[in-house]
């Protein structure tokens, strides 16, 4: 792939000249991300999450292989072995925490890369592919955390379980079958904990998969920047090695900063305190949430409060939350503004950041118990985050008339491209 | 198309929004919400500082020693912590014969897989504080993670040990008697009112009832107040034995952290510093 002005790999001590011949490995490597990948110059700290999603997948995969090792999948003693983990194993205090709060970490990190995303107008042409990855890691993540959260078997694993396998039940006819099905029973139990450890073990793997091949899609175009404007030239762009793998290394110390800071001084200030008590079928919890970065999808499924036409108000809950999430997939057709980044479309910008301050209430609500005042707001803010991305995104992008962009990526970072003075002459008149 | 498609699809769910917004809104007006005696007399826990607070925090080895009293002479009537072993106790700040004297006072129960019998054995380091058998009213809990169970942690269980009160007369700090207000809401027999338990009435009787309920061997007076906030100080410690070591694990490491990125930070201007546009 790449641009023409890449630079060449070039071993030159004869074992690599030798590796090079047999399996071209450091080669991959100096390409992927190193001095042979072409990378615009002008991006910003926003650009660096991709980078700290991946570490964080290394993360969670390395003190979960190691959690595993002294974690029992069984009802009778998964509660008592996480403790088990937290007291007796050596470090096990450090792991688990740091797993736990990984996740969170992991994704507070991958909202700040979606939401670059959606700004910066990363999902659009030729780009969607990697989009559409994009979205299949989320989900993934979502469904991994989820069965995560259920392995300590406290109270909060069991109900959450119960709800979240409860939304297939919706689904009329099959939905009772389904659930079963899902479970392996009519509630949460062995058969459960049992796949769900399983599927927790596989999924991170299935993840790093697909991180791959979207890591892959991204090399064919190489990465979008802050203005949106395609590399046209050589002085558009810094080889990925130095230049961002200083500049990555910057991000990552400051993301450890405040990971280790919530890890070792505030453990369990993003955890539920219900469970810490161990799963009780018999006994409800006052109120059932999921864990933080769940919040505004929670939020929109229990926004539907009354039945719509022939739609039951569950079903339309259950369908609204996955829509919410699956119109994402959709996003690179939906917006259909030649213009990518946010920057030069003052229209699109005022309605992000309305998105952003939307999807945030939708999160407090998510969190609060099911009691009004939250159950209106979330309506309210609920009724926006579909009107965002169904209605407005195309009709802002039909009608919407942007700001004039810079020739290229030099000019807009030098003030001035001398390839810009010698095209003017033959760009055509409009 | 698609996006005709899009438009359709969002309405849909955009006005069943608003019809469910619309309907909730409606009955909010014409029907408030009632107000609930939790909402108007539930207290929030009283503040509680303890030596273990903050990410410089560090267990006061006395005052464990203090609380693990109480909890053995008041508590243990009732509450297990079994996640602790008599081991931990160590941890306390006791000596290996002092732990190896309160294990031995403890009969735990050992099952034997070939018979099927259970049978009592005097407990040893390794051991986990046996379970406790209890016949009265209620569900005690295990103790163990308590601090970390609740909403409010310590501060919650020393609100709820001080917290009794005479439920005739109650007042909460808008000057409203709880009686007057909800006359419906009288504790029932056998539970007793307490401000701080979600529902305001709990199974437990007030443990802690008097001055010098237990003598403490440091010669601290036992005051209420003192019993209540030293046992709460013993349960931070049973929920989360590694606290100190974690605190202490962490400056160094955040230490480190900040001079690596500092440093990081100086490579990141160097590397770019022929280049504008950082």
């Amino acid at each position: 792939m790449s641009f023409p002005w890449a630079n060449e790999y070039k071993p030159s001590h004869p074992a690599m000249v030798w590796l090079d011949e047999k399996l071209p490995l450091p080669r991959f490597v100096y390409n992927a991300i190193g001095a042979g990948y072409p990378v615009p110059r002008n991006l910003n700290y926003m650009y660096n999450f991709g980078v700290l999603a991946g570490f964080c997948l290394v993360i969670q995969i390395v003190t979960g292989v190691v959690l595993a090792m002294h974690y029992a999948a069984n009802t009778g003693v998964a509660f008592n072995s996480t403790e088990h983990i937290m007291r007796d194993v050596n470090w096990g205090w450090m792991l688990r925490y740091g797993h736990a709060n990984g996740a969170s970490a992991f994704f507070v990190v991958v909202y700040f890369h979606i939401f670059r995303g959606f700004f910066y107008g990363s999902y659009k042409a030729p780009r969607e592919m990697i989009w559409l990855l994009g979205v299949a890691i989320f989900l993934l993540m979502m469904a991994t955390a989820f069965m995560g959260y259920v392995l300590p078997w406290g109270q909060m694993s069991y109900w959450g379980a119960k709800v979240i396998t409860g939304l297939f039940g919706a689904i009329p006819l099959v939905g009772e079958p389904i659930q079963t099905w899902l479970l392996g029973g009519f509630a949460p139990d062995q058969a459960a904990l049992n796949r769900f450890f399983s599927l927790h073990f596989l999924l991170p793997f299935v993840i790093l998969g697909v991180v791959i091949l979207h890591i892959w899609a991204l090399h064919i175009p190489g990465s979008t920047n802050p203005t949106g404007v395609e590399v046209k030239q050589e002085s558009d762009t810094v080889p990925f090695h130095p230049y961002y793998t200083a500049k990555d290394g910057f991000g990552l110390g400051v993301f450890l900063i405040f990971y280790c800071a919530l890890l070792f001084f505030a453990p369990n200030a993003l955890g539920h305190p219900d469970n810490y008590i161990p799963a009780n079928p018999m006994q409800t919890p006052a109120h059932i949430v999921p864990e933080w970065y769940f919040w505004p999808f929670y939020a929109i499924l229990r926004a539907f409060t009354q039945n719509f036409l022939f739609f039951p108000a569950k079903l339309m809950g259950v369908l609204a939350m996955f829509s919410s999430i699956l119109v994402w997939f959709l996003l690179p057709w939906l917006d259909k503004s030649p213009v990518r980044s946010g920057h030069f479309r003052p229209t699109f910008r005022k309605f992000f950041w309305l998105l952003v301050i939307d999807v945030a209430v939708l999160g407090y609500c998510g969190g609060s118990p099911a009691e009004e005042p939250y159950v209106i707001i979330s309506q309210i803010a609920a009724f926006y985050y579909f009107a965002h991305f169904f209605i407005i995104l195309p009709l802002v992008s039909m009608t919407e008339k942007p700001l004039p962009l810079p020739f290229s990526i030099t000019e807009a970072v030098l003030g001035a491209d001398e390839a810009a003075t010698l095209a003017a002459p033959v760009a055509p008149a409009e | 198309m698609i996006r005709i498609f899009s438009m359709l699809v969002g309405a849909f769910f955009s006005l069943a929004l608003l019809w469910s917004a619309g309907k909730g809104t409606v009955a909010y007006i014409s029907e408030p919400p009632a107000k609930t005696v939790e909402s108007e007399f539930h207290q929030h826990p009283k503040a509680l500082s303890l030596s273990s607070d903050g990410a410089f925090g560090k267990f006061d080895r006395q005052q464990l020693q203090r609380g693990f009293q109480v909890y053995s002479e008041v508590c243990a009537t009732c509450h297990a912590i079994k996640q602790v072993s008599y081991g931990d106790l160590r941890e306390l700040g006791y000596n290996e014969a002092e732990v190896k004297a309160i294990a031995a006072k403890a009969q735990v129960p050992e099952y034997n897989p070939a018979t099927g019998e259970v049978k009592q054995h005097p407990g040893a380091l390794k051991d986990h504080f046996p379970p406790v058998v209890y016949g009265g009213a209620g569900s005690p809990p295990d103790l163990s993670l308590i601090a970390k169970a609740r909403h409010g942690g310590a501060a919650y269980i020393y609100s709820l040990l001080t917290g009794y009160a005479d439920q005739a007369g109650y007042k909460n700090e808008k000057g409203e008697e709880l009686l007057k207000k909800f006359p419906d809401a009288k504790t029932p027999d056998g539970l007793f009112f307490n401000p701080y338990f979600a529902n305001l009435n709990i199974a437990m009787p007030q443990p802690l009832v008097s001055d010098g309920q237990v003598s403490y061997k440091d010669g601290t007076k036992a005051s209420v107040d003192q019993m209540a906030q030293d046992v709460s100080a013993f349960l931070v410690w049973t929920a989360e034995p590694k606290l100190e070591k974690r605190h202490q694990t962490g400056w160094p490491v955040i230490g480190f952290l900040i001079f690596a990125t500092v440093l990081a930070y100086m490579a990141y201007r160097t590397v770019w510093a022929e280049k504008k546009g950082h």
